[in-house]
């Protein structure tokens, strides 16, 4: 770096580029938030959704599972889990878990209520009609 | 070790190295369940081996940037820590809180866990990396804000460096983004945009001034390059690194139910994202070159260019790899984010906070550097992490190519179950690298115990 490129020049480009930087972080920010209803299916949140959403987390199936491509690559994606087998293959597919077979992934039993699975389905039917520019690239996820 | 008050850095790296080992028990362990599927069910599940491995990452991160801050900050300002005595105080409470956390993971069943910490109340937990109960992350708050009054107050009666304010500044950016993990909404979408401004704007944003700080402290004592050449070095980084990074988030909006237009933003702006890394590697070879001293400590070196290398390699090469729109539709959420993933947070923060540990600890234990056979032990143990963290980037980079093409580019795509099955041969390859790996960690944990003649330590 030549002589002419000062420490106080550096600092003034690092100051002002990241306060321009962040606010334009922010502005698309608050343009991204108020496009949200048209993309991100809030219509559909209903109570159960949302309780579904909550037994998601408490039982942390991201510790194993991808949804929307974020977690732990475990276990299968299921934020398109909906479409690709059905509400009742996942109920059942839960309430027969673990498997058992030896030497192969297992997943734990979470003893949920009829209620509970029918609002994790529900959350999961949910996240499947946010739109995601069409990602997954396939059913298989 | 000039500031008596520098001593409360020796707890920290202590605790950070001894977390370290944990994550690394369960790491091993993560790597057996992908081939052995059962191995340790139903006592620890993948799921809880993995919120293991990655809070302890975070967290023994955060006792080596504090205890970074301790011992650097002093020695800065050119003046005692405004309270040792709090540092002290929230070391345990911070020790305490963590490991009651883990053993909460352990012991307890997740749910049973969120009901008991009020998770009802306000809801946070359950998402990656903040797992966290609830009331952890108040007193993960709380031990932040008494550690920034400590560090500030410390700062505001001393001498201003451009590092001791990148590095504040890097703090307190720390603490501010992480209230954004007390936000989760019910909707998904809006919960996972407000979740990578914790975890983007960590890593990729505000994380990175204190890694840049942490080099360029180290960098000027072992080299003894002018301060001023440095300093203006750390501004044009940082700058570099907030200027990519931030817009850069939007390599994270890709597919989360955000606008299409996040595909250019983020595209555009993370393809920068190497460059930042890059001067970080260029500015590390070039002070140790320009040297104006051969200092003792060899090690300490040798990790400081090994971060500049590594970190380029791991969150630069690694991340541009899978960064554009095109690209990120396949590898999103493969093996190639995992590899990603383990080579960037080794390569960056890893071997960052190894740095300062490395030139830190013989002062704190009254030597200028540790002897000849120490060091060399400490060198292997250099060598032997970071090449085994190579060959786990490779394997999981093989497995996420193979996983990418059967499951979403092949005419016939296969299910995720059976892909496994198909790379399994790359999890096994990666479990023997990571063998390798915990050689390495037991060969640094013992040179901090092999003796010999020491240099001795000259105040001047």
């Amino acid at each position: 770096m030549s002589g002419t490129f000062t420490k106080a020049m550096a600092r003034n480009i690092f100051y002002g580029g990241t306060v321009f930087f962040f606010l334009l972080l922010v502005a698309l920010t608050f343009d991204t938030m108020s496009g949200l209803p048209k993309s991100d299916n809030r219509a559909n949140l209903t109570p159960s959704v949302l309780a579904g959403k909550h037994i998601w987390e408490t039982r942390n199936c991201i510790g194993c599972h991808t949804l929307l491509g974020e977690g732990a690559y475990f276990a299968p994606e299921l934020g398109n889990v909906y479409p690709r087998r059905g509400p009742e293959f996942i109920k059942a597919w839960i309430k027969s878990q673990p498997t058992g077979a030896p030497g192969r992934r297992q997943m734990p039993q979470f003893n949920l209520t009829e209620q509970e699975l029918d609002d994790l389905v529900a959350f999961l039917k949910y996240t499947s009609e946010i739109n995601t520019q069409k990602w997954p690239p396939n059913i298989e996820g | 070790m000039k500031y008596s008050s520098q001593s409360v850095a020796l707890p920290y790296f202590i605790a950070a190295i001894g977390l370290f080992v944990g994550q690394i028990i369960f790491g091993l362990a993560m790597g057996l369940q992908y081939v052995v599927g059962d191995f340790l069910f139903p006592e620890i599940p993948f799921n809880v081996a993995r919120m293991v491995h990655t809070n302890l990452l975070i967290v023994w991160l955060l006792f080596g940037f504090m205890g970074a801050a301790y011992f650097l900050i002093p020695e800065e300002t050119e003046t005692e820590l405004y309270s040792p005595k709090l540092a002290l105080l929230m070391f345990w409470v911070f020790l305490i809180a963590g490991a009651a956390t883990i053993l909460g993971y352990l012991l307890v069943p997740y749910s049973t866990l969120a009901e008991m910490t009020g998770n009802n109340i306000l809801a946070t937990m359950g998402r990656e990396f903040l797992e966290q109960p609830l009331l952890t992350k108040i007193g993960i708050v709380i031990v932040a804000l008494a550690f920034l009054f400590n560090i500030s107050m410390t700062m505001l009666k001393g001498r201003k460096t451009v590092i001791s304010i990148v590095l504040l500044l890097g703090l307190w950016g720390l603490a501010v983004f992480f209230l954004f993990s007390f936000y989760n909404p019910g909707n998904l979408v809006k919960d996972k945009f407000y979740w990578w401004w914790v975890v983007h704007l960590w890593v990729e944003g505000v994380w990175e001034l204190i890694m840049a700080a942490m080099l360029a402290f180290v960098l000027i004592k072992v080299t003894g390059v002018d301060r001023e050449v440095i300093e203006k070095w750390l501004y044009v980084i940082i700058t570099l690194a907030l200027v990519t990074g931030l817009i850069g988030t939007g390599h994270h909006y890709f597919w989360i139910g955000t606008p299409q237009y996040w595909q250019w933003w983020g595209s555009i702006f993370s393809a920068l994202e190497p460059i930042p890394f890059f001067a970080m590697t260029v500015f590390a070879f070039n002070m140790v070159n320009r040297r104006r001293r051969e200092h003792p400590n060899k090690a300490a070196v040798l990790w400081a260019l090994g971060t500049g290398v590594m970190a380029f390699l791991g969150a630069g090469v690694w991340g541009f790899l899978h960064t554009l729109a095109p690209v990120n539709f396949y590898t999103h959420g493969s093996q190639i984010t995992a590899a990603h993933g383990h080579m960037a947070f080794y390569g960056a923060y890893v071997l960052v906070v190894l740095t300062i540990i490395s030139y830190a600890m013989p002062l704190l234990r009254g030597r200028a550097a540790n002897s000849e056979r120490s060091q060399v032990c400490e060198m292997w143990a250099f060598w032997l992490m970071t090449i085994s963290m190579v060959f786990i980037t490779l394997f999981l980079t093989a497995a996420g190519i193979l996983q990418v093409w059967l499951q979403r580019v092949s005419d016939t795509p296969m299910p995720f179950m059976q892909v496994q099955d198909q790379i399994a041969l790359f999890y096994w390859m990666r479990l023997w690298a990571g063998v390798v790996f915990s050689i390495g960690l037991v060969t640094y944990l013992v040179s901090f115990f092999v003796k010999g003649e020491s240099k001795p330590l000259i105040t001047a």
